[in-house]
Protein backbone atom coordinates (compact mmCIF):
# COMPACT_ATOMS: atom_id res chain seq x y z
CA UNK A 1 0.00 0.00 0.00
CA UNK A 2 1.36 3.62 -0.92
CA UNK A 3 1.60 5.37 2.30
CA UNK A 4 0.67 8.14 1.14
CA UNK A 5 -2.82 7.34 0.85
CA UNK A 6 -3.72 8.08 4.49
CA UNK A 7 -2.03 11.14 3.84
CA UNK A 8 -4.42 12.11 0.75
CA UNK A 9 -7.64 10.69 2.95
CA UNK A 10 -6.73 13.03 6.07
CA UNK A 11 -5.67 15.55 3.77
CA UNK A 12 -9.46 15.36 2.35
CA UNK A 13 -11.09 14.97 5.55
CA UNK A 14 -8.72 18.20 7.53
CA UNK A 15 -10.32 20.53 4.50
CA UNK A 16 -13.72 19.48 4.76
CA UNK A 17 -13.51 19.73 8.55
CA UNK A 18 -13.84 23.76 8.01
CA UNK A 19 -16.76 25.25 7.39
CA UNK A 20 -15.21 27.97 4.76
CA UNK A 21 -13.49 25.25 3.06
CA UNK A 22 -16.62 23.14 2.90
CA UNK A 23 -18.61 25.99 1.23
CA UNK A 24 -15.84 26.73 -1.09
CA UNK A 25 -15.56 22.63 -2.53
CA UNK A 26 -18.87 22.55 -2.36
CA UNK A 27 -19.59 25.40 -4.73
CA UNK A 28 -16.73 24.24 -7.08
CA UNK A 29 -18.25 20.92 -7.29
CA UNK A 30 -21.99 22.22 -8.52
CA UNK A 31 -20.60 24.92 -10.45
CA UNK A 32 -17.59 24.70 -11.80
CA UNK A 33 -13.85 26.20 -11.96
CA UNK A 34 -14.11 29.88 -10.11
CA UNK A 35 -11.74 32.85 -9.53
CA UNK A 36 -11.58 33.76 -5.95
CA UNK A 37 -13.39 36.94 -6.84
CA UNK A 38 -16.13 34.81 -8.67
CA UNK A 39 -16.55 32.88 -4.78
CA UNK A 40 -15.61 36.05 -2.57
CA UNK A 41 -18.82 37.30 -4.70
CA UNK A 42 -20.75 34.40 -4.38
CA UNK A 43 -19.97 33.01 -0.99
CA UNK A 44 -20.62 35.36 2.63
CA UNK A 45 -16.15 35.46 2.56
CA UNK A 46 -13.96 38.48 2.48
CA UNK A 47 -11.72 37.52 -0.47
CA UNK A 48 -8.80 37.90 1.81
CA UNK A 49 -10.05 34.45 3.40
CA UNK A 50 -10.92 33.16 0.08
CA UNK A 51 -7.84 33.45 -0.93
CA UNK A 52 -5.87 32.02 1.70
CA UNK A 53 -8.00 29.02 1.70
CA UNK A 54 -7.65 28.52 -2.11
CA UNK A 55 -3.58 28.38 -1.27
CA UNK A 56 -3.78 26.10 1.34
CA UNK A 57 -6.10 23.63 -0.88
CA UNK A 58 -3.89 24.04 -4.20
CA UNK A 59 -0.82 23.66 -1.75
CA UNK A 60 -2.54 19.58 -0.81
CA UNK A 61 -3.44 19.31 -4.49
CA UNK A 62 -7.50 19.36 -3.77
CA UNK A 63 -7.71 22.11 -6.06
CA UNK A 64 -5.43 22.98 -8.93
CA UNK A 65 -4.86 26.88 -10.26
CA UNK A 66 -5.86 27.43 -13.98
CA UNK A 67 -3.79 30.06 -15.50
CA UNK A 68 -6.16 31.80 -17.93
CA UNK A 69 -6.05 35.36 -19.51
CA UNK A 70 -5.63 39.01 -18.44
CA UNK A 71 -3.86 37.01 -15.58
CA UNK A 72 -7.08 35.48 -13.61
CA UNK A 73 -6.45 32.24 -11.66
CA UNK A 74 -9.31 29.77 -11.63
CA UNK A 75 -9.41 27.39 -9.49
CA UNK A 76 -10.87 23.77 -9.92
CA UNK A 77 -11.68 21.11 -7.59
CA UNK A 78 -9.43 17.65 -8.13
CA UNK A 79 -11.83 14.53 -7.99
CA UNK A 80 -8.53 11.94 -7.29
CA UNK A 81 -8.25 12.69 -3.52
CA UNK A 82 -11.95 12.98 -2.94
CA UNK A 83 -12.19 9.33 -4.50
CA UNK A 84 -9.12 8.11 -1.99
CA UNK A 85 -11.29 9.31 0.81
CA UNK A 86 -14.39 7.58 -0.46
CA UNK A 87 -12.28 4.27 -0.19
CA UNK A 88 -12.22 5.50 3.25
CA UNK A 89 -15.74 6.06 4.20
CA UNK A 90 -16.38 2.50 2.21
CA UNK A 91 -14.12 0.61 4.70
CA UNK A 92 -15.89 2.43 7.81
CA UNK A 93 -19.83 2.23 6.23
CA UNK A 94 -19.41 -1.68 5.12
CA UNK A 95 -21.69 -3.61 8.09
CA UNK A 96 -20.96 -7.01 8.15
CA UNK A 97 -22.91 -7.15 11.62
CA UNK A 98 -26.58 -7.09 10.35
CA UNK A 99 -26.17 -9.46 7.51
CA UNK A 100 -24.21 -12.16 9.79
CA UNK A 101 -27.49 -11.44 12.53
CA UNK A 102 -29.67 -12.34 9.59
CA UNK A 103 -27.53 -15.26 8.23
CA UNK A 104 -28.25 -16.85 11.38
CA UNK A 105 -31.89 -16.05 12.00
CA UNK A 106 -32.33 -17.27 8.57
CA UNK A 107 -30.43 -20.93 9.44
CA UNK A 108 -32.30 -21.12 12.87
CA UNK A 109 -35.66 -20.64 11.50
CA UNK A 110 -35.42 -22.72 8.18
CA UNK A 111 -34.00 -25.59 10.33
CA UNK A 112 -37.22 -24.46 12.91
CA UNK A 113 -39.66 -26.09 9.86
CA UNK A 114 -38.00 -29.77 10.38
CA UNK A 115 -37.08 -29.72 14.10
CA UNK A 116 -38.38 -27.96 16.99
CA UNK A 117 -40.28 -25.31 16.77
CA UNK A 118 -38.19 -21.28 17.39
CA UNK A 119 -38.31 -20.49 21.13
CA UNK A 120 -38.12 -24.35 22.31
CA UNK A 121 -35.67 -25.06 25.14
CA UNK A 122 -33.97 -27.34 22.84
CA UNK A 123 -29.95 -26.51 23.04
CA UNK A 124 -28.57 -24.48 20.30
CA UNK A 125 -26.07 -27.15 19.21
CA UNK A 126 -27.57 -29.96 18.28
CA UNK A 127 -25.74 -33.57 17.92
CA UNK A 128 -24.96 -34.20 14.66
CA UNK A 129 -26.59 -36.54 12.60
CA UNK B 1 -2.32 3.64 10.23
CA UNK B 2 -5.86 4.56 10.21
CA UNK B 3 -6.64 3.45 6.90
CA UNK B 4 -8.29 0.36 7.23
CA UNK B 5 -7.52 -2.65 4.43
CA UNK B 6 -9.49 -5.01 5.78
CA UNK B 7 -12.28 -6.03 8.14
CA UNK B 8 -13.17 -9.48 9.48
CA UNK B 9 -15.70 -11.14 11.35
CA UNK B 10 -16.17 -14.24 13.52
CA UNK B 11 -19.30 -16.08 14.20
CA UNK B 12 -20.68 -19.11 15.88
CA UNK B 13 -23.24 -20.77 14.36
CA UNK B 14 -25.19 -24.07 15.73
CA UNK B 15 -25.50 -25.47 12.22
CA UNK B 16 -23.12 -27.44 10.65
CA UNK B 17 -21.25 -26.56 7.38
CA UNK B 18 -23.17 -28.32 4.65
CA UNK B 19 -26.03 -26.15 5.60
CA UNK B 20 -24.14 -22.93 5.60
CA UNK B 21 -22.76 -23.40 2.90
CA UNK B 22 -25.78 -23.70 0.79
CA UNK B 23 -27.14 -20.21 2.92
CA UNK B 24 -24.30 -19.09 1.39
CA UNK B 25 -23.43 -20.14 -2.23
CA UNK B 26 -27.12 -21.10 -3.00
CA UNK B 27 -29.82 -18.29 -4.89
CA UNK B 28 -32.74 -19.76 -2.21
CA UNK B 29 -30.05 -18.86 0.38
CA UNK B 30 -28.30 -15.52 -0.38
CA UNK B 31 -32.26 -14.56 -1.78
CA UNK B 32 -33.27 -15.03 1.94
CA UNK B 33 -30.50 -13.73 4.48
CA UNK B 34 -28.48 -11.45 2.32
CA UNK B 35 -30.52 -9.65 -0.46
CA UNK B 36 -34.00 -10.11 -1.21
CA UNK B 37 -33.04 -11.72 -4.61
CA UNK B 38 -30.39 -13.43 -5.84
CA UNK B 39 -28.41 -15.86 -9.11
CA UNK B 40 -25.71 -17.11 -8.70
CA UNK B 41 -23.09 -19.46 -10.69
CA UNK B 42 -21.25 -21.20 -8.68
CA UNK B 43 -17.80 -21.42 -10.14
CA UNK B 44 -14.41 -19.46 -9.98
CA UNK B 45 -15.25 -16.72 -12.72
CA UNK B 46 -18.91 -17.05 -12.47
CA UNK B 47 -21.56 -14.23 -11.27
CA UNK B 48 -23.49 -13.64 -9.08
CA UNK B 49 -26.18 -11.18 -8.54
CA UNK B 50 -28.46 -9.89 -5.43
CA UNK B 51 -31.20 -7.18 -5.42
CA UNK B 52 -33.01 -5.89 -2.85
CA UNK B 53 -36.83 -4.56 -2.64
CA UNK B 54 -35.38 -0.94 -3.19
CA UNK B 55 -34.25 -1.87 -6.26
CA UNK B 56 -30.44 -1.88 -5.41
CA UNK B 57 -28.52 -3.86 -7.12
CA UNK B 58 -25.02 -5.59 -6.22
CA UNK B 59 -23.28 -7.81 -8.85
CA UNK B 60 -20.22 -10.29 -7.52
CA UNK B 61 -17.99 -12.19 -9.31
CA UNK B 62 -16.81 -15.86 -7.59
CA UNK B 63 -13.21 -16.45 -7.59
CA UNK B 64 -12.77 -18.94 -5.18
CA UNK B 65 -15.08 -22.18 -4.61
CA UNK B 66 -13.67 -24.96 -1.88
CA UNK B 67 -17.07 -26.94 -0.91
CA UNK B 68 -18.05 -26.77 2.45
CA UNK B 69 -14.79 -24.71 3.81
CA UNK B 70 -14.02 -21.96 1.48
CA UNK B 71 -16.13 -19.41 -0.98
CA UNK B 72 -14.78 -16.07 -2.04
CA UNK B 73 -16.02 -13.24 -4.49
CA UNK B 74 -15.06 -9.73 -5.66
CA UNK B 75 -17.18 -6.89 -5.42
CA UNK B 76 -17.14 -3.51 -6.58
CA UNK B 77 -16.74 -0.66 -3.37
CA UNK B 78 -19.59 0.36 -2.69
CA UNK B 79 -19.79 4.30 -2.97
CA UNK B 80 -17.17 4.61 -5.57
CA UNK B 81 -18.73 5.84 -9.24
CA UNK B 82 -20.06 2.88 -11.20
CA UNK B 83 -16.76 2.84 -13.33
CA UNK B 84 -14.10 2.46 -11.25
CA UNK B 85 -12.05 -0.59 -11.65
CA UNK B 86 -11.27 -1.14 -7.96
CA UNK B 87 -13.11 -4.02 -5.86
CA UNK B 88 -13.16 -5.66 -2.89
CA UNK B 89 -12.33 -9.33 -1.99
CA UNK B 90 -14.64 -11.12 0.09
CA UNK B 91 -13.86 -14.68 1.68
CA UNK B 92 -15.92 -16.79 3.84
CA UNK B 93 -14.16 -19.93 5.45
CA UNK B 94 -16.30 -22.51 7.02
CA UNK B 95 -15.08 -24.51 10.18
CA UNK B 96 -16.93 -27.19 11.56
CA UNK B 97 -16.83 -26.78 15.89
CA UNK B 98 -18.88 -29.15 17.71
CA UNK B 99 -22.20 -29.86 15.92
CA UNK B 100 -21.69 -26.12 14.55
CA UNK B 101 -19.56 -24.08 12.21
CA UNK B 102 -17.17 -21.09 13.01
CA UNK B 103 -18.41 -19.28 10.22
CA UNK B 104 -15.26 -16.33 9.55
CA UNK B 105 -15.71 -13.37 6.78
CA UNK B 106 -12.83 -11.29 5.56
CA UNK B 107 -13.48 -8.20 3.85
CA UNK B 108 -10.07 -6.61 2.14
CA UNK B 109 -8.72 -4.63 -0.53
CA UNK B 110 -10.37 -1.01 0.99
CA UNK B 111 -7.04 0.42 1.11
CA UNK B 112 -5.74 -0.37 -2.81
CA UNK B 113 -4.63 2.30 -4.96
CA UNK B 114 -5.28 1.48 -8.52
CA UNK B 115 -2.70 2.25 -11.01
CA UNK B 116 -5.52 4.85 -12.74
CA UNK B 117 -6.31 6.17 -9.16
CA UNK B 118 -2.44 6.58 -8.01
CA UNK B 119 -1.48 8.34 -11.16
CA UNK B 120 -4.48 10.81 -11.34
CA UNK B 121 -3.99 11.55 -7.32
CA UNK B 122 -0.32 12.51 -8.08
CA UNK B 123 -0.02 14.23 -11.40
CA UNK B 124 -2.40 16.86 -11.28
CA UNK B 125 -3.36 15.88 -14.70
CA UNK B 126 -6.88 15.08 -13.90
CA UNK B 127 -9.43 15.14 -16.68
CA UNK B 128 -11.75 16.94 -15.28
CA UNK B 129 -15.89 17.61 -16.57
CA UNK B 130 -14.48 20.81 -18.51
CA UNK B 131 -11.80 18.63 -20.63
CA UNK B 132 -14.89 16.09 -21.27
CA UNK B 133 -17.12 19.03 -22.05
CA UNK B 134 -13.74 20.60 -24.13
CA UNK B 135 -13.70 17.05 -26.68
CA UNK B 136 -17.92 17.07 -27.12
CA UNK B 137 -17.10 20.65 -28.55
CA UNK B 138 -14.23 19.10 -30.41
CA UNK B 139 -16.09 16.60 -32.12
CA UNK B 140 -19.30 18.87 -32.28
CA UNK B 141 -17.35 21.32 -34.75
CA UNK B 142 -15.74 18.50 -36.48
CA UNK B 143 -19.04 16.61 -37.44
Amino acid sequence: MPPDIEAIAEQVFTALADPTRRAMLAELASRGPATATDLADRLPITRQAIAKHLALLDEVGLVTAEHGERRRVRYRLRSAPMRVAQQFLAALARDWDGPLEALTEHLDRSIGRTGPPPGSSTPRLKPST
Amino acid sequence: MGFPDRIERTVDIAHPPGTVWTALTTAEGLGAWFGDEATIDLRPGGVARMRWSSGFTVLMRVERVEEPTLFGFTWHIYGLPEDDPRRTYVEFTLEPVGAGTRLRVVESGFAQLSEDAYRSAYDGNTKGWAAELGELVDYLDAA
